[in-house]
């Protein structure tokens, strides 16, 4: 019901490709995409492999309403043990490749083992082969989207590739589909190209149908939709400024982190704000942001095209980035601007499509260049080192040419690629590394907004917003409003967050949709496609298993209660302007009423009655 | 007395045009509440949904009796959210 019932296993060392029923037990325990692909990693590798080794997988996956007429039901995910964190890795990705994936027939993609050499993968429904990929190794993702729908001549074919970063080993490659959509973080495109698979190319035309109960779920999808119409976050606000509109609110609560995060407001976020984005330049009169776009079934379009002013000097003689690509995320527009103290929209505009371009997460590469701009600055790295490159804060040349060197590889960019985790190593100031886990934080002080500093802490694919996004109550009002100042609560919150979040991820749709709808909205639509079970209660459920299977892994892989807490400068240097002055996070006091509300031991570890409760021991 | 007021999203076509960067320093009477000045501005007090007065949220039940002060900042914002 819903799901296609069949799994593709491609067996890179062998090059054998067989296809396999799905577990029905684990799909209804798991649902589908991060649950159900999750599951399947768990119970196929050893948690404690190492992530570029062939002993790894890699499981692309999509969700029960993925490829329906869901309103969002594009969403797919990609699965790994992740080289950044060395923990699960789930990176979750819109566009259109979900739904060609199950239009193909396909609920997942196994990848196992490492081909001899480059190769991508051809679906065309039941086909399915490995075909050479010498030609496009060594290239860009664009260019490599080019090259196969040159190739097989098909302008519907849907494409998710890497880029040179992941050939070249680079710590947070991620993986582009559909030219600028990524699963873009905890370097799941390094793993990617650790196994010699350059792309996945897929055409599907089979339909998604099996539906439960096809009336029930046209009118569930139906209602569905009209709530995120009369929405005014998912009606009006995000289509019309994107996620970027959170540049100014976060910056006005005092909690945008600035400089690497000595700050937490940054004076040029204005020019890099949603709102900026649709101010004319005063060079050509246009402005930043030439439309919104929609993923595959999308009703809210909260995607951003945007175009960079021709005479600025990142693209001067660069024609290739003239027109109309991928714009600003507010996260990669915080990481790239206020973590640098770079105000030039353009020059952030630039950076976002190379990291399009050459697929590796702007959030990470962003918070590295802020590492490197901190060392620099103290005398940890010199121009030497940097190959000539003044990294000093606020440098928008360094920034463009740090992007550059991470995309060819080159010089100072190996180190870059590093991610700031090991770049702060291996200079000697590991205290510089804004991370949890290795992976760096996204666009929210733990010290100005304290709910969101435990989710970073406890997330399991390391500091991570996407995981528990406390953010919509503590400071948005949804579905109520929190004190973000405050740690009281939090602990509930958050795992009440991450929860809902786990059945969100796992069923194919957005998680945007939760701006408007609750699991009220969401299980009669899953419940209309899989059958009766699938309840408010059960989701949750499924929600708490889903954490409590990460985590174990997590476990297995060598992590402890130690790894859930934030960078020294979180926890001890205060704020020093805006609402949250004189504050530090709070995670350590919130951390034990955490581990309780989980079923967890004063260890952080899922006592045996939480994990019978969840049924993951039997 | 003398506050910012910023407005932003939809809320900008409410700023007075000497605006710039979606805020102004604008004039209002001394003694104002959160809810006079979002009303001397013409702006519906539903749509002015995040009330944000020196960085600090005001929830609905207090912007009747919260009053401004002279160099006050008063950002408005309709429902937004991102992630």
């Amino acid at each position: 019901m819903s799901w296609t019932g069949k799994i593709l296993r491609i067996n890179l060392t062998s090059g054998e490709i067989t296809s396999e029923a799905l577990n029905e037990q684990w799909k209804n325990e798991y649902l589908g995409s991060r649950g159900l692909a999750t599951k399947y990693l768990a119970e196929e590798i050893d948690p404690a492999c190492k992530p570029l080794s062939a002993e790894n997988k890699m499981i692309m996956a999509t969700g029960p309403l993925t490829g329906t007429m869901a309103a969002t039901g594009g969403r797919y995910v990609v699965v790994t043990k992740g080289p950044l964190t060395n923990c699960i890795a789930c990176s979750n990705s819109g566009g259109f490749i979900g739904a060609e994936m199950k239009n193909a027939g396909w609920d997942m993609i196994i990848f196992e083992g490492k081909s001899p050499n480059p190769v991508y993968l051809y679906i065309e429904n039941d086909k399915a082969e490995l075909l050479p990929a010498d030609e496009i190794w060594g290239t860009s993702v664009w260019h490599t989207d080019e090259w196969l729908h040159n190739k097989h001549q098909d302008p519907l074919l849907r494409i998710a590739a890497v880029g040179r970063p992941a050939e070249n080993g680079c710590f947070y490659a991620g993986i582009i589909n559909d030219l600028h959509r990524a699963a873009g973080r905890s370097g799941v495109g390094t793993v990617m190209a650790s196994k010699n698979l350059k792309a996945v190319a897929i055409r599907g035309t089979l339909g998604v149908g099996n539906l439960a109960d096809p009336e029930g779920f046209m009118k569930a999808v139906n209602d569905g939709k009209a709530a995120l119409a009369e929405n005014p976050v998912t009606g009006q606000g995000l289509p019309a400024y994107g996620t970027q509109v959170l540049m100014n609110v976060i910056n006005e609560i005092g909690a945008l982190p600035t400089n690497n995060m000595k700050d937490v407001q940054f004076d040029g976020a204005h020019a890099i704000s949603g709102e900026a984005m649709h101010e004319p330049r005063k060079s050509d009169g246009r402005p930043n942001l030439t439309t919104n776009a929609a993923c595959f079934g999308c009703t809210i379009a909260c995607g951003r095209i945007s175009t960079i002013d021709q005479g600025h000097f990142s693209v001067q003689n660069k024609s290739k980035y003239w027109g109309n690509s991928g714009g600003l995320e507010y996260e990669a527009a915080w990481a790239l601007g206020a973590d640098n103290g770079v105000d030039d929209l353009d020059a952030l505009t630039y950076v976002n499509f190379i990291c399009n371009e050459e697929g590796f997460d702007p959030i990470t590469f962003g918070a590295t260049v802020a590492a490197a701009m901190e060392m620099f600055e103290d005398g940890d790295l010199t121009l030497e080192q940097t190959g000539g490159i003044a990294f000093n804060f606020g440098s928008a040349e360094a920034l463009t040419k740090a992007v550059e060197l991470v995309a060819s590889g080159e010089g100072f960019g190996q180190d870059l690629a590093l991610g700031s985790k090991r770049l702060c190593e291996k200079y000697g100031r590991p205290e510089l590394s804004m991370t949890v886990k290795g992976q760096e934080f996204p666009a929210y002080d733990p010290r100005g907004i304290q709910g969101i500093g435990l989710n970073y802490a406890t997330s399991n694919r390391g500091a991570c917003h996407l995981r528990g996004y406390t953010v919509a109550s503590e400071v948005l009002g949804i579905p109520e409003k929190t004190d973000p100042l405050t740690a009281e609560g939090k602990p509930g919150l958050v795992k009440a967050f991450q929860d809902i979040t786990g059945a969100v991820d796992s069923s194919g749709l957005c998680l945007f949709t939760t701006f408007a709808w609750t699991l009220d909205n969401i299980a009669p639509q899953i419940q209309a496609a899989c059958g009766s079970k699938w309840t408010v209660d059960y989701l949750l459920e499924v929600g708490e298993r889903i954490w409590n299977m990460e985590r174990e892994f997590n476990l297995k892989a060598g992590i402890t209660s130690d790894d859930d807490t934030l960078p020294e400068r979180l926890l001890k240097e205060a704020a020093k302007t805006g609402p949250a002055k004189g504050l530090v996070s709070q995670v350590a006091e919130m951390m034990p009423e955490y581990y309780q509300l989980r079923g967890w031991s004063e260890d952080g570890v899922p006592t045996d009655e939480t994990r019978k409760r969840l049924g993951l021991i039997k | 007395m003398n506050i910012t007021l910023k407005c932003f999203a939809g809320l900008k076509r409410h700023l007075p045009p000497h605006a710039k960067a979606n805020a102004a320093i604008v004039e209002v009477d001394a003694e104002m509440s959160v809810y006079q000045v979002i009303d001397f501005f013409k702006i519906d007090r539903e749509e002015a949904y995040l009330v944000i007065l020196n960085g600090v949220f005001v929830c609905p039940t207090e912007r009747n009796s919260t009053i401004l002060k002279d160099n006050d900042t008063l950002a408005l914002w309709p429902e937004v959210a991102g992630g």
